[in-house]
């Protein structure tokens, strides 16, 4: 575990949301620590992505505080929640094909230099940022459609980076990948905490989420169903949380392998 | 992480594709392990070779067909009659393109957000005609009148780009619509006696006619522009090496600098005695150049231009960049218009007339032919203004040669018909291969 700093960077108080007659969020407590990997897991419909998207700002919050630092804040448009340092990176990737890397990774926020888009300083501080994530394609200039998913993924987790945000949202930032690129999209997550950033993961993957998130929130129909410190959970218990029971069919079948082992 | 990444120096990009030699790189680091799957181009002539063989097989050809074409185009032509590569014909070449080349400037911005502007020959007709109206019936200053003409362009291009990126009717309707409608007016304006001559003695049109000359035809003015040209890629090229090698990027060597400003400036200079022998360089053609230079550094390198290219590539990854979509899509087709218009100005300049066939017949397959000719794809996201240039060429050769052995009207149909045909066939292969290479 790493150390986590005592003052939320990002603190959800009983935040709910409702659409028309669905209540898709009630009471919704969270917390992130700077530094701090936390994965939000939980069923379909559990509310996983409304709640990140009331912190991106796509879905005002209709009771409760989002503080920022300690302070509450109002996050009313996706603008806010970048403006505080909130970047979120969404599952289907939003980067252009024809585009090389260093303009996906400026894009729409170019820098100038007497007017004139900058090339070179964007291409410099691109291969920076590159370098200090241990990020590996081929080249920056090279257009995205030639870089596999993997690669595409950590452009752009990379280009969330640029805006320096300190809360990073990670919408199943695996759900595609193969074996390497998800090893590589982890050792990037990894190395966001380094950077003490607050990083708040959401997966349908336990094996990730017991490789890289510091503590597991587990959302069940819109409420918080316990937050657990990941190294001293088992997957069970995980499981347990995210079905509502503790007889579901995960654990009946373990069960059944455990009996077979001991025959 | 691959187990390389462990070894390997953390340098994501020090081995650029095209911009330069390992031994160049001032970034190189002391060990650098090569992941094998690296685009690493040699040194010297033999990597320009590879790196050449590679790419045309990943299906970037890049102005490869065109320069072939024009070398077949122009040794069929020749073949046929011998006064085709004559200084005289190329001199004809070089201004009779400029007028469509416009608007095929106006198309590669439409091309490039992957769609289609079906009016550009009726705007460009329209277009002459308002400025034939304003001048002759209302007497009415040249310059004031081309620029309510271009004004209208602009207008007529937003309009069609309003429906299109606002109401969300698909833009080839929208133009095909305006194809027909905007023929429509410009017949209505031009009533019954169906030519309007416009006086070819002053204002616009004799900028634009066919015995205006820039620098008055002396024969330092076409080295003036060919030194012009060459000088400028000179100084930009070695200022963007002196900038990168500051920075610390990789930068084109100096020998590849050299080797292409040689080759613009033996194309240019050569260009140059070519008109030289005619009458000069037509002041059609030179507008027609600066256009392309301003619309080239636009699209390249202003945010405008950027925001185009991202639209083309990907309109979701645009919108979430926070790229204004329906503001970028109705200025293309504004842009288009624009362009349109000041063809038209072009074809009235060189009949010195506003007529019931202006920016008629196959004006329009001929500048969509010459921007897809010159590789601006029709899917969207590829292409430099460039094209309208080097597609220009190919095209105007052609209608010039046919012109030289008197064919009719029908046979230029079909061969325009075949040629936009051709050149579609080659960007849809060369995606398809680009895709196969994992290049689109």
């Amino acid at each position: 575990m790493v150390h986590v700093s005592a003052t939320p960077v990002l603190a959800l108080r009983g935040v709910s949301k409702r659409f028309g007659a669905v209540q898709a969020l009630t009471d919704v407590e969270l917390e992130v620590h700077p530094g701090e990997v936390v994965a939000l897991v939980g069923d379909n419909g559990a509310g996983k992505s409304t709640l990140v998207k009331t912190i991106a700002g796509v879905h005002p919050i209709d009771e409760g505080v989002i503080e920022w630092e300690g302070k509450p804040v109002s996050i009313n448009r996706p603008h806010d929640a970048q403006g505080l340092g909130v970047a979120t990176v969404y599952q289907d990737l939003a980067l252009c094909d024809n585009l090389d890397v260093v303009g996906n990774l400026y894009l729409g926020r170019e820098l100038l230099h007497r007017g004139v888009i900058d090339e070179v300083s964007m291409e410099k501080n691109a291969r920076e940022l590159l370098s200090t994530l241990s990020i590996r394609i081929p080249s920056v200039r090279i257009p995205i459609a030639s870089l596999s998913g993997g690669q595409r993924q950590v452009v752009a987790i990379a280009r969330a980076l640029i805006g320096d945000p300190k809360v990073v949202i990670l919408d199943e930032p695996t759900a595609a990948l193969g074996v390497e690129q998800t090893a590589q999209v982890l050792d990037l997550v990894e190395r966001l905490r380094e950077r003490n950033l607050g990083v708040i993961l959401i997966s349908h993957n336990m094996a990730d989420v017991k490789a890289v998130a510091d503590t597991v929130h587990v959302l069940r129909l819109g409420k918080n169903n316990g937050s657990f410190p990941v190294k001293t959970t088992s997957h069970e218990e995980i499981i347990a949380a995210i079905t509502g029971a503790t007889d579901n069919a995960v654990t009946r079948r373990a069960g059944r392998r455990d009996a077979e082992a001991a025959k | 992480m691959s187990d390389t990444s462990k070894t390997v120096q953390p340098d994501p990009g020090s081995e650029h594709q095209n911009t330069v030699a390992p031994s160049d790189d001032p970034t190189a680091a002391p060990v650098t392990v090569v992941d094998p799957r690296l685009l690493i181009r040699d040194e010297g002539l033999k990597g320009y070779v590879t790196e050449f063989k590679r790419k045309v097989k990943g299906g970037e050809l890049g102005s490869l067909p065109v320069v072939i074409g024009l070398i077949v185009i122009w040794t069929i032509f020749q073949l046929q009659n011998d006064r085709f590569l004559s200084a005289d014909n190329l001199s004809n070449i070089s201004y009779y393109m400029s007028a469509t080349g416009m608007l095929a400037i106006g198309l590669v911005f439409v091309l490039l957000l992957g769609e289609i502007d079906l009016s550009v020959g009726s705007v460009s007709g329209l277009a002459s005609t308002v400025f034939a109206v304003f001048v002759v019936t209302h007497g009415m200053n040249g310059w004031l009148a081309l620029f309510l003409a271009v004004l209208t362009g602009i207008g007529i291009g937003a309009l069609q780009g309003w429906f299109f990126a606002r109401i969300g009717v698909p833009a080839f309707v929208v133009t095909l619509a305006g194809f027909l409608g905007w023929n429509g007016l410009m017949l209505w304006l031009l009533g019954t006696s169906g030519t309007i001559n416009i006086p070819a003695d002053q204002g616009p049109i004799k900028l634009l006619g066919q015995s205006s000359f820039f620098m008055d035809q002396a024969i330092i003015g076409a080295y003036l522009l060919a030194a012009l040209g060459v000088l400028s890629m000179l100084v930009g090229s070695f200022g963007e090496q002196r900038r990168r090698k500051a920075a610390g990027v990789p930068f084109r060597p100096t020998s590849e600098i050299l080797l292409r400003v040689g080759a613009l400036a033996v194309a240019s200079f050569a260009a140059a005695a070519v008109l030289n022998n005619a009458s000069g360089v037509s002041n059609a053609l030179v507008i027609f150049l600066a256009a392309l230079v301003i619309v080239d550094f636009v699209l390249r390198r202003t945010t405008y231009g950027r925001k185009v290219f991202a639209v083309g590539g990907g309109i979701e990854a645009a919108r979430r960049a926070g790229i204004n979509v329906p503001m970028v899509r109705i200025t293309v087709f504004a842009i288009s218009g624009g362009f349109a218009a000041i063809g038209g100005m072009f074809f009235a300049g060189q009949t010195a007339s506003a007529t019931l066939n202006a920016g008629g017949g196959n004006t329009l397959m001929l500048a969509i032919a010459a921007a897809v000719i010159g590789g601006t794809s029709l899917f969207g996201g590829r292409g430099t203004v460039w094209s309208a240039l080097l597609g220009m060429l190919v095209i105007q050769s052609i209608q010039t040669g046919l012109d030289l052995l008197n064919m009719n009207t029908s046979i230029q149909y079909m061969i325009t018909g075949a040629v936009l045909l051709g050149a579609v066939v080659i960007d849809s292969v060369s995606r398809k291969s680009q895709k196969a290479a994992g290049r689109a």
